[in-house]
């Protein structure tokens, strides 16, 4: 079963939705004592770094998480926000992230001064795999997912990035490292590939 | 411009693209369309429109319940929880929202953006507070544009254009971008309903000034309109009520909306490949060829 974790920052019921319709097995996790038959999670995220990171501490679900996921090795996938709190720390706040992939989540610069890049990447963009990946297994070269976000994961090396998208300068728009994966695009509102890549997810 | 205006070239290019986006309104839980904000009209049950609009894959919606400010309800939760949970694609919300409070719940709700007006043009520092808490890309302010009769300014009024702010909406919008939003939707309150085009002069004022994400609503009649707003502007909101809801000169209700193949084709011959864009592409057919 798919635990979807509500510590009440993020599309919970878009995701619950989805698998309902794949008829696979998910709920929705407010607390911990709701992790205890999960065999994959989900975390989303939509806000602020910070005040996400405070949200999920508050939940009482932290320590079951990283339990689950870094000794049982329970599969997670984090969405936008939620693939930023996997790593050490971000440029967007002061509170230290899940730390389960090596790296920092970064702000975008503009390349140029003259013709600065808009901010926030907002709406379709393209994904370019790196490697096979069971997460975008199928997923077709143009398809395109919804972003939204100012900033982005930086890995410590480059292993760990899955597919990357451009945006004035190419950025990790997919991870995974053994049982962690994230995307910082939102599968949940992107039509058929969303569904795609959130199907693959269940398969893992 | 003097680059090639066809994306024929750069199929294996990833680029954000131009959004398409449906605006819904909100009345007494029914759909209208208004004109010049007046006469609203009902077209339908918004949830049987966003279930039409998930069918046709839009790239994201936009409800606003223009009832909730000037009625003083403030935002319902229901319906704002049936709509997000029927939505398979991006939703923005406006109507109603004063508080930091009423914009995390509705983001706890499943909206992905919430958008603000009234509340922020009196009270600026709402944004920041805002967007501390939800952080930047969900925070859209909108602001409702008229022009002047004299002059040809530009004024950003209220409460479904009954109050006029006599403030001007490009350094409205430069001034909401520097406490925290990351958004813009220009509405225009003259092309309303109209069907006649978007007013471009308004786009290219506001789009010079800021730097954030700029959506315009107000005057597309046709897909032509969207191309010419893309051709203008290349990476934009392109948003549209009447369009996506009327059908034909009697304005009977029908939803409808451009597939990928049509949207793809409108992207192509009305965006221009930037400078930069040109040059990268230049090297990659280039790599390709040796």
């Amino acid at each position: 079963m798919i635990a979807i974790i509500n510590y009440g920052m993020g599309n919970v019921k878009a995701f619950a939705d989805v698998y309902k319709n794949l008829n696979i097995p998910a709920v929705i996790v407010r607390q911990a004592d709701g992790l205890k038959y999960a065999n994959k999670v989900i975390l989303p995220g939509v806000g602020a770094f910070d005040h996400a990171m405070q949200r999920l501490q508050k939940s009482g679900m932290r320590p079951f998480l990283d339990e689950m996921v870094l000794h049982r090795h329970v599969p997670v996938l984090g969405i936008c926000v939620g693939m930023q709190m996997l790593a050490c720390s971000s440029e967007e706040g002061r509170l230290p992230g899940l730390g389960w992939i090596d790296g920092e989540v970064k702000r975008f610069k503009p390349s140029s001064i003259e013709n600065p890049m808009r901010l926030p990447h907002m709406g379709w963009n393209n994904i370019k795999p790196l490697k096979s990946n069971t997460l975008l297994q199928g997923i077709d070269l143009d398809a395109r997912f919804y972003f939204l976000h100012s900033y982005f994961f930086q890995g410590h090396g480059n292993e760990d990035i899955i597919a990357v998208t451009d945006y004035d300068g190419e950025f990790a728009s997919a991870v995974n490292c053994e049982n962690i994966y994230g995307v910082q695009f939102h599968p949940e509102k992107s039509h058929q590939w969303g569904i795609r890549l959130l199907e693959n997810f269940a398969k893992i | 411009m003097g680059y090639p205006t066809s994306r024929e070239f750069c199929k294996d290019i990833a680029m954000l693209n131009p959004r398409i986006i449906p605006c819904l309104l909100v009345k007494n839980k029914g759909l209208v369309k208004t004109i010049n904000f007046k006469n609203p009209k009902y077209v339908g049950d918004p949830i049987n429109a966003v279930r039409i609009f998930n069918e046709k894959e839009v790239d994201e919606l936009i409800v606003l319940d223009i009832d909730a400010t000037t009625g003083k309800r403030g935002p319902d939760y229901k319906m704002i929880e049936d709509l997000a949970a029927e939505c398979r694609m991006p939703l923005c919300y406006g109507g109603g929202i004063k508080t930091v409070d009423q914009a995390e719940k509705i983001i706890g709700l499943g909206v992905e953006k919430v958008a603000i007006s009234s509340a922020v043009i009196e009270n600026p520092e709402l944004i920041t507070i805002i967007t501390e808490r939800l952080g930047n890309q969900s925070v859209v302010v909108v602001l409702d544009v008229k022009k002047t009769l004299l002059g040809g300014m530009y004024e950003v009024w209220t409460h479904n254009g009954q109050k006029n702010t006599g403030k001007c909406a490009s350094e409205l919008a430069l001034q909401m971008e520097k406490l925290g939003a990351g958004e813009i939707v220009i509405n225009s309150i003259d092309n309303d309903g109209m069907m006649k085009g978007y007013d471009l002069a308004l786009v290219e004022k506001v789009r010079e000034s800021i730097s954030v994400q700029l959506t315009i609503l107000g005057g597309a009649g046709s897909l032509q309109d969207i191309g010419r707003l893309i051709n203008k502007c290349g990476v934009i909101g392109a948003a549209a009520g009447s369009l996506f809801v009327f059908k034909g000169v009697y304005r009977a209700v029908l939803i409808n909306y451009p597939n990928r193949a049509e949207k793809d084709a409108l992207i192509e011959e009305n965006y221009h490949i930037s400078e930069k864009l040109y040059s990268n592409l230049n090297t990659f057919i280039n790599i390709k060829k040796s």
